[in-house]
């Protein structure tokens, strides 16, 4: 790991500038260009996975927990869920492309934020049991004795006592799937523009101007971005894996 | 002289799946006093108080059979609302259970669920609540620091006081004392004492000097039968079965 870090570090740090970090990136051959496009959407298409995979896991969680149990339907979502984790990236790509590239014609970040959303979804949803599992029956039993019903409960007060475990889920799907390209490369694409149409338009992303710098460009320049962007996008999900260490570790007390 | 009959259990079985525990239990629960429940490890008595508001119900397997008529009415029987029945019959556990919330919301809590009252009126309510609970003087200063910072003893008043703010017409205590420290356990049986003046409780435990010296009613459990009812003062000095007589000199237990 170390030496992965500092390969990045080494060959990432010279890239670095106001400019990089500021100007958007240009067509091949020409130079200055930057990567400030692609953060933005970056940011976008994560925020988008965030808010489509959050809602919806975290319901599954809760009713895998509290309500399913061993039930038939919740034996069939977790076996779903498992087998959803263990799929290649670049087959919910390919998906997320005929589903919804190919039907509308265009690429876009919104499908980006559909495929790494379902790449989300089976981590919160199986992180999300895990944590209200931990919290002790006392609990529940308190909270129904009050005359709660079992909805109160289990959001009000079970769910609560677990909200720093539940954030620790959301944020290691978020640091599984900011480094994903494969599902990006056939869905958001990459564009030399600002994000201009999040619902229409291809948009630029870290992971793809990656893989298109260091491999598909013959300019040094350009690899030279490459590897700042690779330095942008380790440190990023260092600080993630960070601020999930700092939930956790409050979480125990 | 007659007393009110506030609970009545009638030939109550009960089963964790097909496994009995409970056969034919009959008791009565006189109002405003205390009723001590008393018996080996394993006899059933906790399981018999959990069936006094149906908190058995949140686990599938359990069932219970027969009846008990709080104020002659069934509240086994299925067109019972079952919240309104845990606003009647409070319940304090084994191991206190505040929530992750401030002291003054803990207390609160069931207020704001089954009232609507205005702020001023809540917090009326919850210093009475304190008060009543004894711990008043201890958390007066910190009302808005986390429940779950204080020690086992005071967690286990403000369950109380929590529990006494709904105005409860009977309380059930579990084994309110056996995860508490001795002298905050004498506190806790002070403040059950005074409480039979406003509330009809139902005690289990462990400690049979605990139940010689708070209750006036103590009813004996043995492998989920109720071996003999009475007087506390005549159960203890003069026991009619010779298996309450064994338990009670400490010939096994």
């Amino acid at each position: 790991m170390c030496w992965i870090l500092i390969t990045v570090f080494s060959h990432g740090m010279s890239a670095i500038s106001p400019g990089f970090l500021l100007h958007i990136s240009k067509p091949y051959g020409e130079s200055e260009g930057g990567i400030a496009n692609a953060l933005l959407g970056t940011l976008c298409i994560t925020l988008g996975a965030i808010l489509i995979a959050v809602p919806p896991a975290l319901a599954a969680g809760i009713y895998l927990s509290e309500f399913g149990k061993q039930s038939r339907v919740a034996i069939m979502l977790r076996f779903c869920a498992n087998v959803l984790m263990g799929i290649p990236s670049i087959l919910v790509g390919l998906f997320v492309y005929v589903l919804l590239v190919v039907s509308t014609g265009h690429f876009s970040g919104f499908a980006g934020s559909v495929a790494l959303a379902i790449i989300m979804f089976p981590v919160i949803m199986r992180t999300t049991e895990d944590m209200l599992s931990m919290v002790p029956n006392t609990l529940r039993e308190a909270s129904l004795a009050l005359g709660m019903t079992r909805m109160r409960a289990t959001l009000c007060i079970v769910a609560r006592s677990a909200k720093n475990g539940l954030a620790t889920g959301i944020l290691l799907a978020l640091a599984r799937v900011s480094g994903e390209t494969a599902p990006l490369l056939f869905t958001a694409m990459f564009a030399d523009t600002w994000p201009t149409s999040f619902f229409t338009n291809p948009t630029a992303n870290i992971p793809v101007l990656l893989t298109e710098y260091t491999t598909n460009s013959p300019f040094e320049s350009m690899h030279s971005l490459g590897w700042g962007a690779a330095f942008i996008i380790t440190f990023l999900i260092l600080l993630i894996n960070l601020t999930t260490r700092l939930f956790f570790h409050e979480n125990k007390h | 002289m007659k007393t009110n009959i506030k609970l009545s259990a009638r030939n109550i079985n009960f089963f964790y799946g097909n496994t009995q525990v409970l056969f034919d239990n009959n008791l009565d629960i006189p109002a405003n006093q205390i009723t001590a429940v008393i018996g080996p490890s394993g006899c059933g008595k906790s399981t018999h108080l959990r069936i006094y508001n149906r908190i058995f119900e949140l686990y599938r397997n359990q069932q219970a059979t027969g009846e008990v008529l709080l104020d002659g009415q069934n509240i086994l029987d299925d067109s019972v609302d079952i919240l309104k029945l845990r606003h009647r019959i409070g319940m304090i556990f084994q191991k206190p259970t505040p929530f992750p919330m401030s002291i003054f919301d803990n207390v609160a809590y069931p207020l704001r669920l089954h009232y609507k009252l205005r702020s001023k009126e809540i917090a009326e309510r919850v210093e009475q609540a304190l008060q009543a609970a004894s711990i008043w003087d201890e958390v007066k200063d910190k009302l808005h620091t986390s429940g779950l910072a204080l020690s086992g003893g005071q967690q286990q008043r403000l369950c109380i006081a929590r529990a006494l703010i709904a105005e409860p017409e009977v309380l059930l205590m579990d084994e309110p004392t056996s995860a508490i420290d001795p002298i905050a356990t004498l506190r806790i049986e002070e403040l059950v004492m005074q409480l039979k003046e406003r509330l009809t409780i139902v005690i289990v435990t462990h400690n049979m000097q605990q139940a010689a010296r708070i209750s006036d009613t103590t009813a004996f459990f043995y492998k989920g039968r109720i071996v003999e009812v009475g007087n506390t003062d005549q159960i203890f000095t003069n026991p009619t079965h010779k298996q309450t007589e064994d338990y009670i000199t400490g010939r096994f237990g």
